[in-house]
């Protein structure tokens, strides 16, 4: 979208600047947009971050393999088992260490719950970004109680879990774990299909997000954007499938995609998301095998010197750790590859001509967290 | 219940009226601000599964009022590059025409302050007053934020006053009058019935005029922090705030004067029928506001161009044939007629605007 400009017999006038951020109530974090406006038309955004950086790649070298899993769960801390689930995989990978097939199991359960909260609090946020007053967000959050009081089950905590270990996980699920969850997958599809009925034909959510925010598929691949920011932009790319970790051989599932790549396509994207996690959970709840739930690992790891890289699908795109050994206790070297922070590159290209209320919306549809971010 | 008027200088004498309705006006508006404030807040919570206010006292009924105090308490901050007399100027100017508009208002038959033979021209022309003290409130800030949502508000009040002001005609021809006491005398049945495209056209932008849900484009809070209200703080800022929904609590009256009947009613009295149907306009506001999503300034001004004024043209067009023709036909008939015309144009230009005539190229 460019902007025609038709000032000549206008009064004149000129661009102004506008610091949104760092402390801003949709700013989803400490996130500074300095925009440049012209009346309500965005000229140009360049974002500014760094609000938010705890040193975590520096702090992780100082300590043990099993001590770095706390500090992943305050990456992204509204998918703290994702982060928990793709430290431990390279950890593995680094060290060799193989892992129980019934803690393979249960670490995707937890996976994909995640995603499910996860998802939740990103269409909820973005509908407020969107203007809806609550309470789409309230009857999310509402939905995403119930899955936090299924992880409060198993590890005891609600948002920073530091549930899994290398080898497997903390502890086996308790034995009410199973029905309440069965009870959670039935109730599920009906939360869904509610929101569905509020929001999908929505006709202010159409006209507000439809066409908003293109990202086309070449710059989607271009940019390197992951999750479902990119598959928003039509290109069928997830990591369960194309480089698959764990067990996600295993199961069936689809890829959703869109096809315009506008924020409703993102939020379409995430809704179907959510329905294909439920399938994923319901087949690894029927085949959730027996055993141990962790392997003999010792307390002290000490993998041979080395480098291992490993990355999953995480709720916000493509995750990934790559770790350095030099064969001590401790990462020589601690790198995340914050999805969420490389698809905030393009956040300028798709901003650019559209009005305030758009850049809202189109930072709300990225769906960032931004402990990640800056980390 | 018969209806019982009051002499229009009751009780007896010119001052002594001006000064009881005076009285009675500021008390109804605050205490119904407060408690519309509280059954806002209380009726939101329970569609959004939460609980709202519920520590002071019985249900949190005291909430607004311990919010006031604390407002009343609180700093006064004035930005040091901003226009101090303009700033402290803005609230007055807000919340002055607000409490004028109750001036024509009849809350039971003569129980008003000045029963205007242009009453319904009066309250368009005192409430329009409103953008001047949003407009003032928002340059005088000096803030970037306060100046956006004030520009919106100047740009939208030009945009939606046009159809408010052409839905209303409607029942003016149907009354025969521009007198609320007399528009109310004249609905048997009420102008909601007889006039569902104007109500539907006026509703929508009276939802514009009071910056509320899902036009509150002048204080959106997601996106401009808080518009107008951002360098706001202390009683300035509950002014401004009480200017709103004093706004909103009007715009209900209004509706209930024009098209719910007024104070008429069956079995309760005439001042209870009036307040109930006040409620429930506030409530169906309310509704809106938890349950859409905010428009784009440019979609308000083509929801307002494109839609509601060639339908407000329509609808005057249709309702003076009506009059023209049938001039003594009863007002029932006209009821099945009205709302057949309603429903078509209506399904008419929302085909139109899927098909794109509402989409706006920024």
């Amino acid at each position: 979208m460019t902007t025609k400009t038709t000032r000549e017999i206008t009064l004149p006038t000129e661009p102004f600047a506008v610091n949104i951020g760092p402390a801003h109530p949709s700013t989803h974090g400490v996130f500074r947009m300095l925009t440049t406006l012209d009346g309500e038309v965005i000229l140009n955004m360049e974002p500014i971050f760094g609000y938010l950086h705890r040193g975590i790649e520096k702090l992780a070298e100082e300590r043990t393999y099993g001590g770095c899993v706390p500090l992943t769960d305050r990456l992204d801390y509204l998918a703290s088992m994702s982060n928990n689930l793709a430290y431990v995989l390279a950890v593995e990978k680094l060290a060799g260490i193989a892992v129980p097939e019934r803690a393979e199991y249960i670490r995707v359960i937890m996976a994909e719950l995640q995603r499910i909260a996860s998802h939740l609090i990103a269409i909820g946020a973005f509908l407020n970004d969107c203007g809806a007053f609550m309470t789409p967000i309230l009857y999310m959050l509402r939905e995403r109680e119930k899955i936090l009081d299924l992880f409060d089950m198993v590890c005891g905590q609600r948002l920073t879990y530091n549930y899994m270990r290398v080898g497997g996980v903390s502890q086996d699920i308790p034995e009410e774990f199973a029905p309440a969850l069965k009870k959670c997958l039935k109730e599920m599809p009906r939360w869904i299909n509610e929101y569905e009925w509020l929001l999908k034909e929505n006709e202010i959510l159409l006209a507000r997000a439809k066409g908003v925010g293109i990202l086309t598929r070449e710059m989607a691949i271009n940019i390197s954007a992951s999750g479902p920011v990119l598959r928003a932009s039509g290109v069928e790319w997830d990591i369960r499938r194309a480089d698959p970790y764990s067990i996600y051989d295993r199961f069936e599932f689809d890829i959703p995609t869109g096809k315009a790549g506008d924020c409703y396509d993102r939020y379409r994207v995430r809704v179907e998301e959510m329905r294909q996690s439920l399938r994923i959970l319901e087949q690894a709840l029927k085949d959730l095998p027996a055993g141990e739930v962790r392997s003999e690992v010792p307390h002290l790891i000490r993998p041979p010197a080395g480098e291992a890289y490993s990355h999953i699908e995480a709720p916000r795109g493509d995750l990934g750790f790559y770790l350095v050994s030099d064969g001590s206790i401790a990462p020589y070297r601690f790198h995340v590859r914050a999805p969420t922070l490389i698809n905030l590159t393009a956040l300028n290209d798709m901003m650019r001509g559209w009005k305030v209320a758009d850049l809202i919306l189109i930072f709300g549809s990225i769906d960032i967290c931004l402990a990640e971010v800056d980390r | 219940m018969a209806t019982q008027f009051l002499p229009p200088d009751w009780p007896g004498n010119f001052w002594a009226h001006w000064a009881v309705f005076t009285a009675i006006i500021l008390v109804f508006l605050l205490l119904t601000v407060m408690a519309f404030i509280w059954f806002e807040r209380r009726a939101m919570a329970i569609m959004q599964s939460r609980l709202g206010p519920n520590r002071a006292g019985p249900f949190g009924i005291f909430q607004p009022a311990a919010d006031a105090l604390k407002l009343l308490i609180k700093e006064d901050v004035v930005p040091a590059a901003g226009d101090k007399v303009v700033h402290w100027l803005a609230p007055v100017v807000a919340f002055v025409p607000v409490m004028m508009v109750f001036a024509v208002v009849p809350f039971q038959g003569g129980a008003l302050l000045a029963d205007l033979n242009v009453g319904v021209l009066y309250i368009v022309a005192i409430s329009s007053l409103t953008a001047v003290g949003i407009f003032m409130a928002g340059w005088s800030s000096n803030n970037k934020y306060s100046l956006l949502g004030a520009m919106r508000q100047v740009a939208s009040v030009v945009s939606y006053e046009i159809p408010v002001v052409l839905s209303l005609i409607g029942v003016i021809l149907l009354a025969g009058s521009l007198s609320l006491q007399q528009i109310v005398q004249a609905q048997e049945i009420p102008f909601i019935l007889v006039q569902p495209l104007g109500f539907l056209l006026f509703f929508c932008g009276a939802l514009a005029e009071i910056n509320r849900a899902p036009f509150d484009l002048t204080e959106a809070d997601s996106e401009i922090v808080a518009g107008f209200l951002t360098e706001y703080s202390g009683m300035k800022f509950g002014l401004l705030f009480l200017a709103e929904y004093g706004e909103a609590l009007a715009i209900s009256a209004i509706v209930t004067t024009l098209f719910l009947g007024g104070w008429r009613g069956p079995l309760l009295p005439d001042w209870l029928w009036f307040l109930l149907k006040v409620g429930a306009v506030f409530f169906f506001i309310v509704w809106i506001r938890t349950t859409v999503p905010r428009v784009r300034i440019d979609q308000l001004m083509a929801l307002a161009w494109k839609f509601l004024f060639p339908l407000a043209l329509i609808n005057l067009l249709v309702t003076a044939v009506e009059i023209l023709v049938w001039p003594d036909v009863s007002l029932w008939l006209l009821v099945p007629v009205n709302f057949a015309v309603m429903i078509v144009l209506v399904l008419l230009w929302s085909k139109l605007f899927k098909l794109g005539w509402g989409r706006v190229n920024v």
